[in-house]
C-alpha cells in the first residue's frame, strides 16, 4: 500500500484534538457557554479524547513504517 | 428555540481543516492513478479493516444518519432492527457465501458479474438502472446537505450545492475509488467522535436508560400502546397494531430481514463494489464481517439521540421540543436540533462537520460506483470496446464529472419537484425487490439460464409495481402511495409493511418464475464459463489466513453471538 491511512487520519484528529482542547481550556468555567452542554466542559472531553485516538493511529502508522523500512 | 444557530471562529476551522486533509488525501493519491483499474477497482490492495468501515461509511450518509435519528424518535428502539435483523444476516451471508464468486470471478462490478453468468441483457438491464439510480441518490445527497445548511446557517442553497460538488468532484477525480474509500474511513471516525458527546449529554440530562425508557413509557401508554412499545425490539412486534412502525413479526423478518436487506447488502454495487477493493480474497470476504462489527453499534449512535429528543419533546419542562410540521413532528431535524440543544460552539463546529462529511461521502460513494458501471459496463461494453486502457481511464474521469454535473441537475430537481423524486426512488423500490432472487438462483443453481434470470427479474420488478398499485398504507392520501390501479384489496396498517410485503411478493415471483423459465429454456453457458461463478462448479476456496482466529468463518461466528445477544438484551 503507497499511502498508510492511519497517518493522515491520527495526524488530522491530533489536530482537532489539540484545536479543541486549546479552546476547551480557555473557555473554561465559562458558564454561558457550557449551559447547554450540563455545565460540562465538553470541548475540553473531546479534544482529549481525540488526541489520544489520533495519538494511537500515528502511533500504530509509524510503527509499520519503521518495521517495514527495516 | 430556533432552528439556525451561529459558529465561531473555532467552528470554521474545524470545517476548514477537515477539507483540507480530504482534498489533501486524494491529492496524494493522484501520482498512482496510472491505469483504469487503479481509479475504478482501487487497484485491489487495500486492507480488510480499510475496506470493511468504508463498507458500512458508504451506507452512513447523513440521509441514513438524518433518516435513523427520525425513526428513533417516530418508532423508537424498533427502529434497531433495520440494523440487528435488517443488515447483519445479510453481511454475513455476503462475506461466507457469495463473495467468493465476486471476488473470484475477476468481475470488476456487479453487472459484470451478471453478464458473466447469465447474459448480455441482464447486465444491460442491472448496469442501467444502477448508474440512473446511483446519480440520483447522489443529487438527493447533495440536495439534503443544502437545504440543511440553507435552514441551519442561512447559506446559500446554491452555494452550498456548488462548494460541496467542488470538493467531491477534486477528491473522486484526484484519487477515484481509494480516495473515496479512503475518506470514507476518516469520516467514519469523524462521524463517531462527532456525535458520541450528543449521546452522552443526552442521556445523562435524562437520567440513564432508566430514565429514557420511564419517559418514553409515558409516550408510549398515550398512544394506547404497551408500556415498551418505543424501548424494546421483539415485544412489540408480536402484532402490527402493538407497535408505533405498523408492522408484525413475519413481514419483517421476511420482508426487512431476509428480501430487502439481502436484496441491498448482497447485490448493490455501492456498497459490494468496496469489498472488491480489497486486497485479497480473504480480505473481500472479511470485508462486510469487519463492517458488521462497528454496524451493530451505530443504533446507539443514531437511534438514541432520535428516541431522547422524543422524550424530551413529551416532558414540558425540558425546554426542547420538535418543531411541528403538518399535523405531526418534523423528525427529520432530530438531528440538527440535538446538535444546536446540546452543544456549545467548538464541538457543534465537529458534530456539523461530521454532518457534511457524511453527506458528501454518501455522494462520493455514489458517484465512485457510477463511474466503474459506466465506463465498464456501458461504455467498454456497447459505445467503444477494444480501446487502450489509457482511453478507458480517461473515460473514468470524465463519467466523475458528468456523474456530478447529473447529480447537481437532479438536486435542482429535487427542489422544484418533489414528487419527481418519490416516483424516482419507488422505480427503483420495484426494481431493486427482486434482484436477490436472480443472484442466489444464479450462484446456488447452475440450471438457471440468461434467460430464465432476465424475464425472471423483469416480472419480479413488475410483481412489485402490481402490488404496490392494488394496496394502500393506512391513511394513504396521494397515489404515490399505492393503490394507482383503480382497485384497493388490502390495506397495510403502515407504509412500512407495505414496503416489507412489496419486496416479499417481488422476490417470490422472480425466484418462481426465474425456476420455471430457466426449466424450459436452454442452459447456453457451459459447464467451463461457470467455473468460479456457480457454488457446485466452483473448487472449495482454502483461505490462506494462517490461525483458525483469522477466517473469516470465525468473525462470522462472532459477529452473529454479538448480534444475538445485542437483541436479546432488548429483547
Amino acid at each position: 500500500m503507497e499511502i498508510d491511512i492511519r497517518l493522515p487520519i491520527g495526524f488530522m484528529f491530533a489536530l482537532l484534538g489539540l484545536l479543541l482542547l486549546i479552546f476547551g481550556l480557555t473557555t473554561e468555567g465559562d458558564p454561558e457557554l457550557y449551559k447547554r452542554s450540563l455545565e460540562i466542559n465538553v470541548n475540553l472531553w473531546s479534544g482529549s479524547l481525540m488526541i489520544i485516538f489520533g495519538g494511537l493511529m500515528l502511533l500504530f502508522g509509524l510503527r509499520a513504517k519503521r518495521s517495514k523500512t527495516k | 428555540m430556533a432552528t439556525s444557530f451561529t459558529l465561531g471562529w473555532i467552528d470554521y476551522t474545524i470545517m476548514v481543516v477537515y477539507f483540507l486533509f480530504v482534498l489533501g488525501i486524494g491529492y496524494a493519491l493522484k501520482r498512482y492513478m496510472k491505469s483504469s483499474a487503479d481509479f475504478l477497482t482501487g487497484g485491489k490492495s487495500i486492507p480488510a479493516w480499510i475496506t470493511g468501515l468504508a463498507f458500512i461509511s458508504t451506507n452512513l450518509g447523513a440521509l441514513e444518519v438524518m433518516g435513523m435519528a427520525a425513526s428513533g424518535a417516530k418508532y423508537g428502539m424498533i427502529t434497531t432492527h433495520f440494523y440487528w435483523i435488517g443488515a447483519i444476516p445479510a453481511m454475513i451471508f455476503l462475506g461466507l457465501f457469495m463473495m467468493p464468486f465476486y471476488y473470484g470471478s475477476k468481475a470488476r462490478s456487479v453487472p459484470e458479474y451478471l453478464k458473466m453468468r447469465f447474459d448480455e441483457k441482464t447486465r444491460g438491464f442491472n448496469a442501467l438502472s444502477f448508474a440512473i439510480m446511483t446519480i440520483f441518490a447522489s443529487g438527493i445527497s447533495m440536495y439534503a446537505l443544502a437545504m440543511l445548511m440553507e435552514t441551519l446557517l442561512g447559506w446559500n442553497f446554491t452555494l452550498s450545492i456548488f462548494i460541496s460538488a467542488l470538493i467531491v468532484l477534486v477528491y473522486t477525480y484526484l484519487g477515484g475509488l481509494k480516495s473515496a474509500i479512503y475518506n470514507e474511513v476518516l469520516q467514519f471516525f469523524l462521524i463517531v467522535i462527532g456525535f458520541l458527546p450528543l449521546v452522552f449529554l443526552g442521556l445523562i440530562s435524562i437520567g440513564g436508560w432508566e430514565g429514557l425508557t420511564k419517559q418514553l413509557a409515558e409516550v408510549a401508554t398515550s398512544h394506547g400502546y404497551a408500556a415498551g412499545a418505543y424501548t424494546e425490539t421483539w415485544k412489540p412486534v408480536a402484532h402490527a397494531a402493538d407497535n408505533p412502525m405498523g408492522v408484525e413479526w413475519f413481514g419483517l423478518v421476511m420482508g426487512l430481514g431476509f428480501v430487502l436487506s439481502f436484496g441491498y447488502w448482497c447485490t448493490n454495487f455501492l456498497v459490494v463494489q468496496r469489498a472488491m477493493a480489497a486486497g485479497s480474497m480473504s480480505a473481500a470476504r472479511k470485508t462486510p464481517l469487519i463492517g458488521a462489527l462497528p454496524k451493530m453499534f451505530i443504533p446507539f449512535l443514531v437511534i438514541v439521540p432520535g428516541m431522547i429528543a422524543m422524550a424530551l419533546t413529551s416532558d414540558p419542562n425540558s425546554g426542547f421540543a420538535l418543531p411541528i410540521k403538518g399535523n405531526s413532528y418534523d423528525y427529520d431535524k432530530v438531528i440538527p436540533m440535538m446538535l444546536g440543544y446540546y452543544f456549545p460552539t467548538g464541538v457543534l463546529g465537529l458534530g456539523l462537520t461530521a454532518l457534511m462529511a457524511s453527506f458528501m461521502s454518501g455522494m462520493a460513494g455514489n458517484v465512485t460506483a457510477f463511474n466503474t458501471v459506466w465506463t465498464y459496463d456501458i461504455y467498454q461494453s456497447y459505445i467503444s470496446p477494444n480501446r487502450s486502457d489509457k482511453h478507458y481511464l480517461w473515460v473514468g474521469q470524465m463519467a466523475t464529472i458528468f456523474g456530478i454535473l447529473v447529480s447537481i441537475g437532479a438536486a435542482y430537481m429535487a427542489r422544484l419537484f418533489n414528487n419527481v423524486m418519490d416516483f424516482l426512488q419507488l422505480i427503483f423500490a420495484f426494481i431493486n425487490a427482486p434482484l436477490f432472487a436472480t443472484f442466489l438462483l444464479g450462484m446456488f443453481w447452475r440450471r438457471t439460464t440468461g434467460n430464465g434470470a432476465f424475464f425472471g427479474l423483469l416480472s419480479g420488478t413488475a410483481a412489485a409495481a402490481i402490488h404496490h398499485g392494488l394496496t394502500q398504507p393506512a391513511g394513504a392520501t396521494s397515489l404515490i402511495k399505492g393503490g394507482w390501479l383503480g382497485t384497493v384489496v388490502h390495506i397495510y396498517p403502515s407504509e412500512m409493511a407495505q414496503n416489507f410485503w412489496t419486496g416479499i411478493f417481488a422476490f417470490f415471483t422472480c425466484l418462481l418464475l426465474t425456476i420455471i423459465i430457466s426449466l424450459l429454456t436452454k442452459q447456453t453457458k457451459t459447464k467451463e464459463d461457470l467455473v468460479g461463478l456457480v457454488y457446485s462448479l466452483t473448487p472449495r476456496i482454502k483461505d490462506e489466513s494462517k490461525h483458525w482466529y483469522q477466517r473469516p468463518q470465525f468473525l462470522a461466528i462472532i459477529v452473529g453471538i454479538i448480534a444475538v445477544v445485542l437483541s436479546i438484551i432488548f429483547w
